[in-house]
């Protein structure tokens, strides 16, 4: 038995300018899989989350979505976005609209729901959050981590298969950062898949079905969280990992 | 100097004249403002599209406007536009319009271009257009941004609408010289002139005040 392929990644290049970021990546991400992209800063993990969502567009190698392989030039990247999810480090929620506006903005502007069914589903979705009773505030009166699970549940308005998730506790206060990581625990769990750049090894170890390392725009290795982070095959993650933990 | 009582009286003799003034000044600077906020937008759309032949078009314009006196330009668009048998008030309100417009187009770029990039992102990361994340997320936040320049702009348009004394609108600074030199007394006239724009521009003030406040609900 062979689950669905949701994202494959096949040789994957991207430079900005002089600057080769992305050295002939190669991944696969199944359905319900959750993968924690791990490495120094500058490794190009953000990077290649981007480029699978098209905010970053490859210069050689493919993207397949789903079976599909995406051609920029030709595929109306928007309709590619609605099912990939993004979770930003600086939460992005538009500050001009309340919690609510915000998590219906998409659905009703992009998918033309009506705002009746729209309202009712982000209600069910702030509830899942645990923000029900934030939804009429803007959110400037939001805490860091409330700001995050409200992102969360604007991404998840748009009914993605795939969430990904760009250091989504980076910016957060210690003692918020508990919060997040349950509401992606949670996801995980229903099965979302799920593909997140974090320092929190905690959640990786625990929440990860893969841990890949990647260094200076390589995918260095690839293993299941206990095997990656308690018997590191290559020298490069051991030192990685003994800088961290 | 005429003395204060003069001035009083003249002040009040002369309201229904005034009054009909500055109805007009009035019409000049909304009708000429509100056309050039369509003209700023569409400039700044066009610096920000990242076309170069646009991003000329726009720069050519803004060029033009600021490198030219404005009652050059308003005797431009006088002349220009009377062969087309548009009124003086028209060709007035048309070249306050392009003139305003370039700053306005400044105003909005700016402030367009102050918004985080990642707001941006968020919506094409919800599957919206770039059409569509700048109508419905980055303009409505950039308008905010802009409202305190804007506001200064719309009071320079104000003032600047005396220049349309210039191709014979009857407006408020047209009637004060006029008068002032028919009764040979130009110095109360435009004392009471000045008056006038003092309380307009005022009113003006609060009207961007109250509208910087309306949206400042969700700070």
């Amino acid at each position: 038995m062979s689950a669905k392929e949701m994202i494959r990644i096949e040789k994957l290049n991207k430079s900005f300018g002089d600057l080769h970021v992305l050295k002939d990546i190669d991944m696969t991400v199944n359905e319900s899989d959750v993968v924690v992209l791990i490495g120094a800063s500058g490794s190009g993990k953000s990077t290649l989350l981007r480029c699978i969502n098209f905010l970053e567009i490859k210069d050689h190698g493919k993207v397949i979505i789903e079976g599909e392989e995406i051609d920029p030039s030709t595929h109306n990247l928007n309709d590619v976005r609605q099912n990939v999810g993004m979770v930003f480090q600086h939460f992005n929620l538009f500050p001009h609209k309340t919690v609510l506006e915000n998590v219906i903005e998409a659905p009703v502007h992009v998918k033309k729901m009506s705002r009746k069914q729209a309202v009712e589903e982000a209600k069910v979705l702030l509830e899942k959050v645990g923000l029900a009773d934030k939804a009429d505030e803007y959110p400037s009166r939001l805490s860091g981590g409330q700001k995050q699970r409200v992102a969360i549940a604007r991404s998840l308005a748009m009914q993605p298969d795939i969430m990904l998730f760009d250091e989504p506790t980076s910016a957060l206060d210690p003692e918020l950062v508990g919060e997040v990581l349950a509401t992606m625990k949670e996801l995980a769990n229903e099965g979302m898949t799920m593909v997140v750049v974090t320092h929190e090894m905690g959640f990786a170890r625990e929440v990860a079905d893969w841990v890949v390392y990647m260094h200076d725009g390589y995918i260095v290795e690839t293993g299941k969280p206990n095997e990656l982070f308690d018997n590191p095959k290559e020298e490069r993650t051991q030192e990685f990992l003994s800088t961290i933990l | 100097m005429p003395s204060i009582q003069h001035l009083f009286e003249v002040f009040i003799s002369s309201y229904d004249q005034f009054f009909h003034a500055t109805w007009l000044t009035l019409k000049l600077t909304v009708v000429s403002i509100f056309i050039a906020m369509f003209i700023g937008l569409f400039f700044a759309l066009l610096k920000i599209s990242r076309i170069a032949v646009l991003e000329s078009i726009a720069n050519f314009y803004i060029f033009i406007v600021r490198g030219t006196p404005l009652i050059v330009q308003i005797f431009i668009f006088y002349f220009g536009l009377t062969e087309l048998n548009m009124s003086d008030f028209w060709a007035a309100t048309l070249g306050l319009a392009f003139h305003n417009g370039a700053y306005i187009a400044e105003i909005f770029r700016g402030a367009i271009q102050s918004i985080e990039k990642g707001q941006m992102e968020a919506g094409r990361s919800l599957g919206m257009s770039r059409t569509l994340t700048m109508r419905r997320i980055i303009l409505p936040q950039a308008f905010r941004r802009a409202l305190p320049p804007l506001g200064n702009q719309f009071i320079i348009g104000l003032k600047d609408s005396s220049l349309a004394a210039f191709i014979g609108v009857y407006e408020i600074f047209n009637l004060a010289t006029t008068q002032g030199s028919e009764s040979f007394d130009s110095m109360t006239w435009l004392i009471i002139c000045a008056i006038y724009y003092l309380i307009l521009v005022f009113l003006l003030t609060l009207l961007v005040s109250y509208m910087e406040r309306r949206l400042a609900v969700s700070d």
